[in-house]
């Protein structure tokens, strides 16, 4: 029989990652310094942000500005619309089910407080246990801590291995009928691990255990979806997925999230008050007391348009690339000891240099131009499992280039020779 | 231009890789403990005070290369100094090392820690250039803990 000639099979479209053609959305990496052109590893700090991004600030501004869910005028309607176009952005970056599970917050940070705040002193009590793991930002140790100074709970630590993976067995270990939330991160920002978060979760659930998932390091890399993985809580700042600084996203089952008392009290998170009794606001408006950061959600949403717009599959691909050249290159450099080699790691590539401390390395590559973070990342338990005071770490976003990681490598060569 | 080799300067590295009084003072009676969180570097002091002399004086602890290079050479140039010479001494460093007060004091008041004139360049590193020095000062000003001799 032929084949109609109407019918033709066309391939795939598979466009080639033009890395050069997506730099130029960010005009911050133009930058020179000391003559050199900036090569920007600081990724797992902050990210850089795309013309998208900034003229979305500079839109709202100029043409919505205006407080939102009161006014009856205008433009706050057009803030209020711009607000929570945001929020259904965050929804389907995220795969949430409902609009009401995602609450805007400053960043991670202040959602893993609002959940210690509102969920944990009222669902937890003396004796009941929080699991975290070995290798917690402080922004997933602290809050635990001060509940549990506060309310008596006991904090349980999973340990980590020489390669900086999650000790699974000790995992399922520790979760026990004391535990009430286990509070971990999807990518450690120390080490570059990928926590295997779906399966830890199932392993939770099968115990009645709900769980926190700290995405920050995660969001900007992969896919991320809440359904799929199942968990209770996740959530990520806008500053490291190339939106502003000042907004974050805290995703919460509507089912948990109905039953929390509220973060802060104030306008916006209210149904009706009296000096007798103030009724609450549904999620998510409950956790979102005060004036929001607005222009921030509307960047926000801009920066997820932007990185879905590129791909976030694609993204990870290259990233991974990136990496494996990176990871092998460092690994030739005498002396050089990478800190997390775990067999699923994100862009991270924590490392300490025999004879050279950390900043002084930062400081002769800062010479060149080359920007990465030298401390402890702020993850002090980390540095103590591996016996190190600080680290340097080179984090990598999508639009660093192999070149720049040559740069890198001969920058730590030039610190070497100068100071070792 | 900022220039690296202002800052790493040869007395400097030579320091940084063989620290002078590294050790605990047998005769240590008053220890001080410094640390910058920031970067996690950490120094303990220990000072053998002999009434308003320094008698002995020595450090341990883990830094870069400046802070390390500071504590051998604030050791080396406290020895033997009255409280009140080692803190005008303090003085004259930081303002060095800050690039405070304008009138930078003549490197030969200084000595070998003029060296560190390179830090007012990389003022994210003053305070590596700094902590001994502050330390130094916290056992001198008696906030330090004194050590039993037992």
């Amino acid at each position: 029989m032929a084949i109609p000639t109407a019918v033709k099979v066309t391939p795939p479209r598979i466009e080639p990652f033009d890395v050069q053609r997506l730099r130029k959305d960010f005009p911050i990496l133009q930058t020179r310094i000391n003559g050199k052109p900036l090569v920007y590893l600081d990724n797992a700090a902050t990210s850089q942000k795309p013309q998208a991004v900034i003229d979305s600030l500079v839109n709202y501004y100029r043409h919505e500005n205006a407080n939102v869910h009161r006014g009856l005028h205008y433009l706050s309607e057009r803030a209020t619309k711009a607000y929570e176009e945001a929020r259904r952005k965050v929804r389907a970056f995220l795969n949430a089910k409902e609009e009401k599970e995602i609450v805007f917050v400053r960043g991670a940070t202040e959602a893993i407080n609002l959940v210690a705040h509102s969920f944990g002193r009222h669902f937890l009590k003396t004796g009941d246990e929080v699991l975290i793991t070995g290798m917690e930002h402080h922004a997933n140790i602290v809050p635990w801590q001060m509940l549990r100074d506060e309310k008596g709970i006991v904090l349980r630590v999973v340990p980590i291995d020489d390669a900086g993976e999650l000790l699974t067995g000790e995992f399922q270990r520790l979760l026990n009928e004391r535990t009430k939330l286990v509070s971990l991160t999807h990518v450690s920002n120390a080490l570059g691990t990928v926590n295997p978060v779906r399966n830890l979760v199932a392993l939770a659930h099968r115990q009645g255990i709900p769980v926190l998932v700290d995405g920050a390091q995660a969001v900007p890399h992969m896919e991320v979806d809440v359904q799929s993985l199942d968990c209770d809580f996740y959530m990520f700042s806008g500053h490291k997925v190339y939106g502003p600084t000042g907004i974050g996203v805290l995703y919460g089952k509507a089912s948990l999230l109905e039953e929390m008392p509220p973060f802060q009290g104030g306008g916006e998170m209210i149904r009706s008050v009296t000096f007798e009794k103030t009724l609450f606001a549904d999620p998510p408006l409950r956790f979102e007391a005060g004036t929001p950061d607005i222009a921030g959600a509307v960047g926000l949403g801009a920066a997820l348009d932007y990185l879905t717009g590129i791909g976030r599959d694609r993204v990870a691909a290259y990233e991974r690339e990136l990496l494996g050249c990176a990871t092998e290159a460092l690994e030739g450099i005498p002396g050089l000891r990478l800190i997390g080699t775990a067999r699923e790691k994100s862009g991270i590539l924590s490392f300490v240099l025999e004879g050279v401390h950390p900043h002084d390395l930062g400081t002769v590559l800062d010479q060149e131009g080359i920007a990465i973070r030298a401390g402890h990342h702020c993850a002090m338990p980390v540095m103590q499992r591996f016996g190190v005071p600080a680290t340097a770490r080179a984090s990598l976003a999508f639009y660093n280039t192999f070149e720049e990681i040559d740069r890198l490598i001969w920058g730590i060569i030039k610190a070497d020779r100068m100071l070792s | 231009m900022a220039d690296l080799r202002d800052l790493y300067q040869q007395v400097i590295l030579d320091h940084s890789r063989k620290p002078r009084n590294a050790q605990k003072p047998k005769k240590a009676n008053r220890l001080s403990e410094g640390y910058n969180p920031l970067c996690g570097d950490q120094i303990h002091l220990y000072l053998e005070l002999d009434g308003e002399v320094i008698r002995d004086i020595g450090f341990e602890g883990a830094g870069c290369a400046i802070s390390k290079a500071s504590a051998s050479m604030m050791t080396a140039s406290v020895i033997g100094k009255t409280r009140g010479e080692a803190l005008s001494l303090f003085q004259e460093f930081h303002d060095l090392v800050t690039g405070e007060n304008g009138n930078s004091p003549s490197p030969s008041d200084l000595g070998k820690l003029a060296a560190f004139s390179g830090v007012t360049e990389f003022p994210v590193r003053v305070k590596c250039a700094t902590l001994a020095w502050h330390t130094l000062r916290a056992a001198l000003e008696g906030k330090g803990m004194a050590i039993s001799t037992e």
